[in-house]
């Protein structure tokens, strides 16, 4: 049994809960970003950010880090919240969002951001790429190997985001298919399934139907979980770290624009900032969730 | 240099050169689609079964599974068919290896009009109109099995991606033991003061060809020149070749729409404005049928040269065509 203690758990969720605060008011003072979809996924990158992931703020380019993969690129407001409050970069950098010169693009970038793992932003691509630096990682440790890393970073692992709208794409499948292939056991992929992409609930615009048994006949470890529920999420990432011979897929089941009562469940949140008038209410209610 | 006797096959000369690397580099790793035996990278497969990864038919994959690999260090040598690259990977390469600056090797197999019984489908003559638009990608083109030999290893030590094309058959040999190609670096193989013939892959064997014919039959002094690689392009010794000359020909086995003669064109327009005129295949699709026929059929024949020479001369000093 894996236990994480309530004040872990209560933590967690609070800074879950700042990234959200973090993301609007980023969004808003930039009149530009993608809110809903980084809002469904803040419990979940709070919990491998600030407590999961075995990772160095101080050395972004670790060899034996494990690696995030945020493959919805769109969702990546959340991501930089969470890089900036763990130490990757100052807090202040994060009023820069998606403005000239700054290090936090559009979409994220891996050579301009700290601590990004991959450019991201067109969909689909985490799983395959996540394949390839899991074979990498395992290659590392064998003792045949003559590029000798130290045997530490074979125990690295990749972990990639994935949203539900994004497995649209026949690449992720792709993928999928190869992490099963080559028994990827450091390969562990979280899918935010807030049921909603940009035009539409997710069941209407392609219906992926019974993920969990679509997951387990491409050979994946198939976990569903509250994507909302810290306790759980930390409990079911470490129950994947522990599967060893097969890739391993959370699906999570999270809310888009979870926090703010006129954003939840609704697709035009996808793509489009508030005014005053709703991030006022927005924030409000987002800070009242912190008390 | 003399018009060239002997033909050999590009793929066997890459797949030796590829285990050769293997043997020299423990982190290069090699990737296919699922056609190694096409390709001979399965020379690499029965070498280093460790290092070399199938990922089915699925091309994407296996740029994302590349850039995977190369963001933990490795040096992975991905291998498709070269028009598989150039459209349906394309977005992979785009945001991972030129944008995400992967150092991933793309081994574009069976480029140009070389799988040529397999038709229009197969056969790739935009792809370095595609790979060269990209912003960090190097694009480098051999002209036979000796060049693969000697380009390949410069190819894994270049920094960042490279897309390196391959002919699938039999092909001239051009070059012997003293042929020492850089990458960036054009050459001048033949000697020539009226007019400049530049070459890429296959048809700088159809370049000499040319020149010897408008010496003998015309008495044109032309000069050629090897590109082998059309990105970073050589600018200095095409401008050179432009000043001296006056008038330049490319030739290459694909579009004339983007391609080599579009990358010279680029850099003579601004520069050294002399007529420039391409040989490749017209803005059409091929079709199947026997590869020097299909050359020959499509714009890219030894006369095709010639004749363009002569256009280049007539045009030359701001003369029209006669």
């Amino acid at each position: 049994m894996h236990y994480h203690s309530e004040a872990l758990v209560e933590s967690i969720s609070r800074l879950a809960q700042q990234l959200r605060i973090d993301v609007l008011q980023m969004v808003y003072a930039g009149q530009t970003g993608h809110i809903g979809g980084a809002f469904s996924a803040a419990e979940l990158v709070a919990a491998f950010y600030f407590h999961h992931l075995r990772i160095d703020p101080a050395r972004p380019d670790w060899s034996e880090r494990d690696r995030f993969l945020l493959s919805k690129g769109h969702a990546c407001a959340v991501l930089y919240a969470a890089l900036a409050r763990r130490g990757f970069f100052p807090v202040e950098e994060l009023q820069t969002f998606r403005q000239l010169n700054s290090r936090l693009q559009g979409h994220p970038d891996r050579l301009k951001c700290p601590g990004v793992e991959i450019s991201a932003g067109p969909l689909g691509h985490g799983v395959a790429i996540g394949v390839g630096t899991a074979l990498a990682l395992r290659a590392a440790n064998k003792p045949s190997s003559k590029s000798a890393p130290s045997a530490r970073a074979a125990e690295a692992r990749v972990y990639v985001l994935l949203g539900d709208g994004e497995i649209n794409a026949g690449v992720v499948w792709e993928g999928a298919l190869a992490a099963s292939k080559y028994r990827l056991g450091n390969l562990t992929a979280v899918l935010d399934c807030n049921g909603i992409q940009q035009t539409g609930a997710t069941a209407d615009v392609l219906p992926t139907r019974d993920l969990a048994e679509k997951w387990k006949s491409f050979g994946w470890h198939v976990q569903e979980i509250h994507g909302h529920n810290v306790a759980e999420i930390l409990a079911a990432l470490d129950r994947a770290d522990e599967v060893h011979a097969q890739p391993s897929i959370v699906i999570a089941r999270t809310t888009k624009g979870k926090g703010v009562s006129f954003m939840e469940y609704d697709h035009r949140w996808h793509g489009q900032p508030p005014n005053e008038t709703q991030y006022r209410q927005a924030l409000a209610e987002l800070e009242g969730g912190l008390s | 240099m003399k018009a060239p006797l002997t033909w050999s096959l590009m793929r066997q000369a890459y797949g030796q050169a590829l285990v050769r690397l293997g043997e020299q580099n423990p982190d290069v790793v090699v990737l296919s689609a699922d056609v190694s035996n096409s390709d001979f990278s399965a020379m690499f497969a029965e070498a280093f079964p460790d290092r070399f990864y199938n990922v089915g038919i699925a091309e994407q994959a296996l740029v994302d599974v590349a850039a995977g690999l190369a963001y933990a260090g490795k040096v992975p040598f991905a291998n498709t068919f070269a028009f598989l690259f150039a459209t349906r990977a394309l977005e992979m390469i785009r945001t991972h290896l030129c944008y995400g600056g992967a150092n991933v090797k793309l081994m574009g197999a069976y480029a140009g009009l070389s799988d040529s019984f397999d038709g229009p489908t197969h056969h790739a003559i935009t792809d370095l109109a595609a790979l060269r638009s990209l912003p960090g990608m190097t694009v480098v083109v051999p002209a036979d099995a000796v060049a693969v030999e000697r380009l390949l290893p410069q190819v894994a030590a270049w920094p960042g991606p490279v897309y390196f094309r391959l002919n699938r058959n039999e092909v001239p040999v051009l070059f012997d033991e003293t042929y020492s190609p850089e990458i960036s670096k054009g050459m001048v193989i033949r000697k020539g003061g009226d007019v400049t013939l530049i070459g890429t892959g296959m048809l700088l064997h159809r370049c000499l060809e040319a020149a010897q014919r408008l010496e003998a039959d015309e008495s044109i002094s032309a000069r050629v020149i090897e590109i082998h690689t059309l990105k970073p392009l050589d600018r200095d010794l095409i401008l050179q070749a432009a000043r001296e000359t006056g008038a330049l020909v490319t030739a290459e086995e694909h579009s004339t729409i983007g391609g080599l003669g579009a990358a010279v064109a680029e850099v003579t327009a601004g520069a050294a404005p002399v007529p420039v005129v391409r040989v490749g295949i017209n803005d059409t699709f091929a079709e199947s049928g026997p590869y020097l026929d299909l050359l020959d059929r499509y714009g890219m024949s030894v006369e095709n040269i010639v004749e363009a020479a002569r256009c280049a001369l007539s045009l030359k000093g701001g003369r029209r065509p006669g």
